[in-house]
């Protein structure tokens, strides 16, 4: 009890310390603007007035950190300690009290805005799993079923295939396939139920192939097990064998991918939601952030994306411990 | 090796010769628009056809092919180079120095999704090749890190690293002499994964407008270009045979990629 609860604790620890490193990395982001990002944002023809309010405006007349290096009149550099009003610390209190700053173009609050966009951005991550899962559980135990014949083979085949072709290919050929040519579907958007379907194809179907490989070799292994032989003796169908038994134990590294996999279709969404115009978190980041140098936005997104990622590998990373009690023990 | 390997194998052999030669394979300037020849299909004087503005498809994918390799090659060198020094200090001095490394700063770098880091990166350095094989090597060392870290953790414990420590043999001697040749084997299934995950990673930056600048071929940015809606009903070649390219080249890497494993894993062939 004791050992398990010093785990916990270490897992707990680690992920602050984590989630510091990523909030103090995306704050100093802004730093690797070329330039001044003032000048970025408002042009070359904004006014010496104009640049200063801006500055102001959004702290960035303050320095970056609590100290600094900066050059004096000749050249030479020499530590300079600048205390608490500065931009990260800014940040950080900021981040507590939940505001994100406000956009550099609207001046709308960055929290309300990703507020706004996250339903959308889930709901598409949800529905590719669901669309990953079921291509993948039929196709992985069929092909693990008959391991090493040509369907097995064939299958393995399509996995890989499926890995290889990326989201910005398979979309747009999803969209002259059903919205130009068919005309079943709309090209873009979120209005109708319908309109999450080619998005989540789109954005499953690397998930797909991935998650058929994994389902293929569990099936594998449980099949080998002792309790299957008990379960066939008994004069279970196979059918019943398989799907009652063999998946319940072959799915417990399944849910691990799945959860693993989260943080990879959040960052697909990215591609996924320019391509649809769906309008989640990765059109907020690619369209006002990154299009229009926003860089309050691309902060919060980055942020709201990542720590997306970060808490559904620790709730993966838990429930996998909780499936399976052979990994609780070691 | 298997049958697919060798298909992989061959796929990337054409790959990097269509790279190498591709000014004498393609027959047109890349850049050269002709608003006369827009949306023409595949036919023998344009084999893959023209695209909005009439530039010729087949030789905009024979230079594209450049882009990629280019950054395939650089991305997979320099973080499997970084990687595999970091993952063999972790592994050989353990204690303090990889708690740091392996504990907390590997942690740090996987708890992004890769692709949202580069993302980010390349939002505020600004587009542009330099900035994107930057982008992909800080997301892709971790990778060999890890995989270097374990290979070390492993073969250390061997008598014949034991042997050269007792025979007088310093770190440094140990570690690069000893340990590492016999540590690498499985950083070739690693690299070879790490091609496909670059040229993905540079077509997917270039189509979201972050890597190289639109009049270059990427296949990214062809890609980028062919799918709105008036391209896709004129001419759906244009955005096919990029499309093909990016998939034959990745698929390809990821068949040698598998084929290495297995064959380097004997307890995978069996299965």
């Amino acid at each position: 009890m004791k050992h398990k609860l010093l785990g916990l604790l270490r897992r707990i620890g680690l992920l602050v310390l984590v989630v510091w490193t990523v909030v103090s990395l995306v704050t100093i982001l802004i730093e690797l603007v070329p330039g001044d990002p003032a000048v970025a944002v408002l042009g070359e023809q904004a006014t010496a007035e104009q640049l200063a309010q801006f500055r102001t405006k959004h702290g960035l007349d303050r320095p970056s950190f609590f100290f600094g290096f900066p050059a004096d009149e000749h050249g030479q550099r020499h530590f300079q300690w600048y205390g608490l009003k500065n931009r990260y610390d800014d940040y950080w209190i900021a981040i507590l009290h939940g505001d994100l700053g406000t956009s550099f173009r609207t001046d709308q609050p960055v929290f309300n805005l990703i507020l706004e966009r996250y339903p959308a951005t889930i709901e598409l991550a949800l529905a590719a799993m669901l669309v990953a899962v079921a291509i993948a559980i039929p196709l992985g135990v069929m092909a693990g079923k008959n391991r090493g014949t040509m369907i097995d083979n064939a299958l393995s085949v399509f996995a890989l295939v499926g890995i290889s072709l990326p989201g910005f290919v398979i979309g747009p050929m999803l969209v002259y396939i059903f919205a130009v040519k068919l005309g079943w579907l709309a090209p873009s958007g979120r209005f109708d139920w319908s309109d999450i379907i080619l998005p989540a194809v789109t954005l499953g179907a690397a998930l797909s192939a991935i998650l058929t490989r994994m389902v293929r070799s569990s099936v594998i292994e449980e099949l080998g097990e002792g309790y299957v032989r008990t379960a066939r003796a008994k004069g279970l169908s196979e059918r019943a064998v398989v799907y009652k038994h063999v998946l319940k134990n072959g799915l417990i590294p399944v849910v691990t991918v799945l959860g693993l996999q989260l943080g990879i279709l959040l960052a697909g969404a990215i591609i996924t939601e320019k391509i649809f115009g769906w309008p989640g978190l990765g059109l907020l980041l690619v369209e006002d952030g990154i299009g229009k140098r926003d860089y309050s936005i691309v902060q919060g997104c980055v942020l709201a994306i990542s720590t997306t990622y970060i808490v559904a590998n620790t709730l993966t990373d838990m429930l996998y411990r909780w499936l399976d009690p052979r990994i609780r023990v070691s | 090796m298997n049958r697919l390997s060798i298909i992989g194998l061959v796929i990337v052999i054409i790959f990097v010769l269509v790279a190498i030669f591709a000014p004498w394979i393609a027959h047109y300037d890349v850049g050269a628009t002709n608003l006369a020849m827009r949306y023409m299909p595949p036919s023998a004087a344009h084999w893959f056809g023209t695209d909005s503005t009439g530039r010729d498809i087949f030789s905009r994918v024979v230079f594209g092919a450049r882009i990629s390799l280019e950054v395939g090659v650089i991305v997979v060198l320099v973080s499997a180079f970084i990687g595999t020094l970091i993952g063999a200090i972790a592994g050989f001095y353990s204690g303090w120095v990889d708690s740091i490394l392996s504990g907390y700063i590997f942690n740090v770098f996987l708890a992004f999704p890769g692709l949202l880091l580069a993302i980010a990166l390349v939002a505020f350095l600004g587009a542009g090749l330099n900035k994107l094989i930057f982008a992909l090597c800080i997301i892709g060392w971790v990778g060999y890190a890890r995989l270097i870290r374990a290979q070390v953790l492993k073969v250390r414990e061997y008598d014949f690293v034991q042997a050269a420590r007792a025979l007088g043999a310093g770190d440094f001697r140990i570690l690069f002499v000893h340990i590492l040749p016999n540590a690498i084997q499985p950083l070739i299934v690693q690299a070879s994964l790490g091609m496909a995950g670059a040229v993905l990673s540079e077509a997917s930056l270039s189509f979201l407008g972050l890597g190289v600048p639109p009049p270059a071929p990427s296949w990214g940015v062809m890609i980028e270009e062919a799918r709105d809606l008036s391209t896709l009903q004129a001419a759906p070649h244009a955005l096919i045979f990029p499309g093909v390219a990016i998939a034959l080249t990745v698929l390809a890497f990821n068949f040698i990629g598998d084929g290495l494993r297995e064959y380097l894993d004997p307890r995978q062939r069996r299965r």
